[in-house]
Parts: C-alpha cells; sequence; structure tokens
C-alpha cells in the first residue's frame, strides 16, 4: 500500500525526474520555487501529463506511458489542495464541500458534509460564500472539501503560503491533527522547511528538477546527503573540503585553510563540508587545548536579529582589505553581549556537529 | 403616427431568435478558441470577429452569395423547398452573423480570465469537461457571458445593412424597425420615423437597464474573493 512516484517531466529548459515511495505517514516535498515540487504533485494528481514513467497508487496504475495508461484526472481519487484554496466563489461553504459528492444520495451527502464542518469547526458558517471568510476559514473550507470525497491520497500543495506566521502556526497543528486521522497517502510540498519539518516525518528536497534529498526528518538535518540538500535545510556554512589522510583531517579553503578534524570516515564523492550557524560556539582561548576545531578568528560585521545576533567571521588574524566572511555564527544575543568587548574571538566547531556532504 | 406595430414585433422576434442562436454557437465558438491551442489561432479569430468589422452591406453582399439560388446552400435547402433571401429566416441569419462576433469576443474574454486552479479543483472532485462547462465555467463568467449576450442582443435588434440586402423590406415580413424608419425617411414621413426612433430608443434602453440589474444582482457575490 502506498504511492510509487517515478516519471520524467520534460520543458524546453527545464527537466523534472522524481522517483520515490510514500507510504502511509505525511511526506513533505521540500524545494526553492521552480524546483519541480509543485509540478511533481500536478503529475500526480492527472492535472499535468509526464513525458514517461509510471505512477501507481494502492496497486492502482493510474499513469504508465509503456501501456499508455492514464487515467483521467476525475477518476484518480485524489484530493488537492491548491495554493489559492480554489473554493468556487459562487458557492456557499456548504455546496463547496458537497461539490465532490453530488453524485450520492442527498441523506449521506448531508451527514458527511455535517461530520467535515464538525472536523474544521465551522458549522455556524456553512451558508456563507468564501468571500465572507478568512483565510485560515478557507483554507479549512478547502481541506475539507478534498477529504469529503474520501481520497486514497491527499496532496496539499503549499497550503499556507497565503496565510500570516501567527495563523501558519495554529493551522499547522489542525493540519498535524487530521492527517493523523486521515488513513491515506498525504503529500505535503511546502519551501518553507519549518513547515515540512513540523507536519512530516519523511521528507524529500527537489532542487532544479532533481531529488536531492529523501529521508527522515531527524537524519535530513543532521546529515544532509548533498550540498543543495544543506543549502536548502538552511545550513549557511557549507563548502567545498579536501581530505588530507584517512583519518579524518581535512583541509578547507574557503575557510581559511584551516585544518579541521571530523569523526566519520570519508566516504567516495564527499566533497563538502558543512555546520549549521547555531552549532558553532565562541569560547575562551584557555580551551584551545582541550577541544578540537577551535581557530582564532575576526568578526568581520554583525546583524542584530529578535532573539539572536547573526555574526560574520573570518578565520585568522591576518588583516585582509576584504569584508569577505567565512562562516555564519547565530548566538544570543546574551551570550553576544558577554563576549563582544574581548579582544580576541575563537570559535570552535564541534566535531560530532560537522558533517559530510556530496 | 405609427399604426402598424409589425415592424416592432419583427424586431423583437428577430433579435431574440437570433440572440438564442448566437448565444449557443458564440458560446460554444468561445470555449472552444480559449482552450485551443494549435496553429492558427489568431486566423481562426480573425474570421470569426470578420462579421462585426466589415461594412454591414459586405456581410450582406455574401451572405446573399452563400444563400442565394445559385449558391450550393441555396440549391441545396431549395431541394428541401425552403427558400432564405427575402423571408422571416433572412432577418434572423443576418442579424445572428452580425452580432456574432460580440458574444463570441466578450464571451472568450470571460472564460479566458477564470483561474485555472478552479477547472483543476473541479477535476480533482470527479467531474469531466462538460459538466465543469456548466457546474464551474459557466457560472464563474456569467457576469461576462450575460454581458456579452447583452451586447449581441442590442446589435442584432439595430441590424440595418445586411438585413436589408439580404432580407429586403417587405411590410410584415421582413421590415424590421430600422429599417421602417430609414424608408419612413426617405419617403418624408418624419412624424413616423420619430415616433419609431423612440420607440427603439426606449426597448433598448429597458433591456440594458434590466439586465443590468439582474445581473449585478444575483452575482455580485463573484469577483469578491478575500485572502489573496
Amino acid at each position: 500500500m502506498g504511492l510509487l512516484v517515478d516519471i520524467q517531466k520534460d520543458f524546453a529548459d527545464f527537466s523534472l525526474t522524481a522517483n520515490f515511495q510514500v507510504d502511509q505517514r505525511p511526506f513533505g516535498i521540500l524545494g526553492a520555487s521552480g524546483s519541480g515540487k509543485s509540478m511533481t504533485l500536478r503529475c500526480i494528481a492527472g492535472l499535468t501529463t509526464p513525458t514517461k514513467g509510471k505512477i501507481i497508487l494502492n496497486e492502482r496504475t493510474l499513469f504508465d506511458s509503456e501501456v499508455k495508461i492514464d487515467v483521467p484526472a476525475r477518476h484518480r481519487k485524489i484530493g488537492y489542495l491548491f495554493q489559492n484554496y480554489a473554493l468556487f466563489p459562487h458557492l456557499t461553504v456548504e455546496q463547496n464541500i458537497a461539490f465532490g459528492i453530488r453524485h450520492l444520495p442527498k441523506k449521506e451527502q448531508q451527514q458527511r458534509i455535517t461530520e467535515k464542518l464538525q472536523m474544521i469547526q465551522l458549522e455556524d458558517l456553512r451558508k456563507r460564500f468564501p468571500y465572507q471568510l478568512s483565510g485560515g476559514q478557507q483554507q479549512r473550507v478547502a481541506l475539507a472539501r478534498a477529504l469529503v470525497t474520501n481520497p486514497e491520497a491527499l496532496l496539499l500543495d503549499e497550503p499556507f503560503s497565503a496565510l500570516d506566521n501567527h495563523l501558519r502556526r495554529y493551522m499547522e497543528q489542525e493540519l498535524i491533527e487530521v492527517l493523523k486521522q486521515y488513513e491515506g497517502v498525504a503529500l505535503f510540498v511546502t519551501h518553507n522547511l519549518e513547515e515540512a519539518y513540523h507536519v512530516c516525518e519523511q521528507i524529500m528536497i527537489m532542487d532544479n528538477g532533481k531529488i536531492v534529498a529523501n529521508q527522515g526528518r531527524e537524519e535530513l538535518f543532521l546529515d544532509p546527503p548533498t550540498f543543495a540538500a544543506a543549502q536548502l535545510t538552511g545550513c549557511k556554512n557549507v563548502t567545498e573540503m579536501l581530505p588530507i589522510d584517512k583519518s579524518g583531517t581535512y583541509v578547507v579553503p574557503k575557510w581559511g585553510n584551516v585544518t579541521l578534524c571530523v569523526p566519520q570516515g570519508f566516504k567516495q564523492g564527499h566533497k563538502y563540508i558543512g555546520i549549521r550557524d547555531h552549532h558553532i560556539e565562541f569560547v575562551d582561548q584557555s580551551r584551545q587545548s582541550e577541544l578540537d576545531n577551535v581557530f582564532l578568528c575576526e568578526v568581520v560585521g554583525y546583524e542584530e536579529g529578535p532573539h539572536t545576533v547573526t555574526v560574520f567571521v573570518q578565520i585568522g588574524d591576518q588583516q585582509t582589505a576584504s569584508e569577505e566572511y567565512h562562516l555564519q555564527i547565530e548566538v544570543y544575543k546574551e551570550r553576544w553581549r558577554e563576549i563582544s568587548n574581548s579582544p580576541n574571538f575563537y570559535v570552535h566547531l564541534p566535531v560530532d556537529k560537522l558533517f559530510l556532504c556530496s | 403616427m405609427v399604426t402598424d406595430f409589425t415592424p416592432l414585433w419583427i424586431s423583437l422576434k428577430t433579435a431574440t431568435t437570433a440572440t438564442v442562436i448566437t448565444f449557443f454557437v458564440g458560446m460554444a465558438v468561445a470555449y472552444w478558441m480559449a482552450n485551443y491551442q494549435g496553429r492558427g489561432k489568431g486566423i481562426i479569430d480573425g474570421f470569426l470577429i470578420l462579421p462585426m468589422v466589415l461594412p454591414p452591406t459586405v456581410m450582406g453582399f455574401i451572405l446573399l452569395l452563400v444563400f442565394g439560388k445559385n449558391s450550393f446552400v441555396g440549391k441545396f435547402l431549395a431541394g428541401f423547398d425552403i427558400t432564405i433571401v427575402f423571408t422571416w429566416w433572412a432577418t434572423v441569419i443576418a442579424a445572428a452573423v452580425v452580432a456574432f462576433p460580440l458574444m463570441y469576443k466578450t464571451a472568450r474574454g470571460a472564460f479566458e480570465q477564470i483561474d485555472s486552479s478552479y477547472i483543476e479543483a473541479a477535476k480533482t472532485l470527479g467531474y469531466n469537461e462538460w459538466s465543469i462547462f456548466w457546474r464551474v465555467v459557466l457560472p464563474l463568467s456569467w457576469p461576462g457571458v450575460a454581458a456579452a449576450t447583452i451586447l449581441a442582443f442590442a446589435r442584432a435588434l439595430g441590424e440595418f445593412g445586411a438585413t436589408l440586402m439580404l432580407a429586403g423590406s417587405i411590410p410584415g415580413k421582413t421590415q424590421t424597425v430600422p429599417i421602417a424608419i430609414y424608408f419612413a425617411s426617405e419617403g418624408g414621413n418624419m412624424e413616423k420615423a420619430f415616433a419609431w426612433v423612440i420607440i427603439i430608443i426606449a426597448v433598448s434602453l429597458f433591456v440594458v437597464v434590466f439586465s443590468n440589474m439582474w445581473t449585478g444582482k444575483k452575482y455580485s457575490a463573484i469577483g469578491k474573493v478575500r485572502g489573496n
């Protein structure tokens, strides 16, 4: 049971290749705009025809270019939540939800609508039109409309992108609850990594039409497999590295040619090294003897955020003319106030926080 | 003064029949063209718009060639004992052809403005093309389609040149109000012409104002989408 996708879609200036499997757990697709994530969803729903490949949902072939199967969207039993919700403006909340089940007996229609209205807690607004609802309410109605047909798969295309931050977190919680009850394949497309992390256990990352990572969320953030995956999961410090020997020592040209120790062994294809900005810490010079990877550095600039300060540093003490920085470090404001007046800065790149990727 | 009101009835009957024909044909062609992606879209559009840009007399001349006794269509219809030229149906055909581009162009514009996600949403909810048209496309484009229908009706009601050439001016049969006005003023009966002018202004104004109220009320909810 589940969804199997193995498709290719060619355009004049863009090509999408997607090969992945989804089980019953919420599955996230993360990527920048233009990465092909929405196109993947459209192919699964049957709104766009792939150039070649196959799509199988619960042992039902929806698309197979070799045997020329292309089930039309209306027969795929796939619920789709559009980015702009696409609620029919000429129909009420109730009529919108009923739209996909008009073929059922009136009594069952009413029963299902009531059930879904309870789920989204909008029973009082059943006679309202979409323009009379807030963005969050519209989104809930769209979710109810997609779920009322009992689809075998639910595709969510950036459902929160039109909402403000506060509402977004709230709707996220609601969606997580709804997905817990939902027994089917759920695909959640977003460009927001926190959203993907909150909602989905398994996350796939797409970049320029290719899959660059597909793994459990925990592992993905600790140890992103590729350079693009590292960047797209918000890692600010990733750069090329050169192994010195097989003992786990590397030299990093872009970080002032420092020599670094990392725990895991070098694997074929590993070309980059990275560390997340909040994992780097400022330490006292005295600890240089007891810790690995402690370096003298120059602060070339900093930027204050609401809770933290982003510090840009250059490793080494050479007074170069350029403002170019090597590392970006995130520290709490309190910590920054403590250390910002010190004559020398030392950064510590903890061995267990460094990761290698290809 | 006006004593014989037949031109008014002929005009209303002609314009209504022509509008009904134009409504369905125009909408079908407009929907097809809105979705047509092939080559020659511009050329096809040009031909469809032609009746509006050409002088009505040119359309009348072309229609005479098409429906005349010696033409293919004329001969074919004669086989069924049907004559078009100088009959009431000629007034309908002339009015429908001239009104068609207004219906087509306006309806197409309305169809093309519909966000494609509405149509895609209907697809994922189990609808086929035909029911999508009636349940989504038409309701969403209704203000535009209604405007197109009114424009087509107004144009059909005012049709003169092509009608005169194809249907002539047979009192009680093909003489519409615009033609009656022309012959009245030509014949020096200014009083009669003036009365007809007043009547046609009143009728046109009534139709436009009434339909504005109707479409405005019923579908005022459309186009108000909050949140984006």
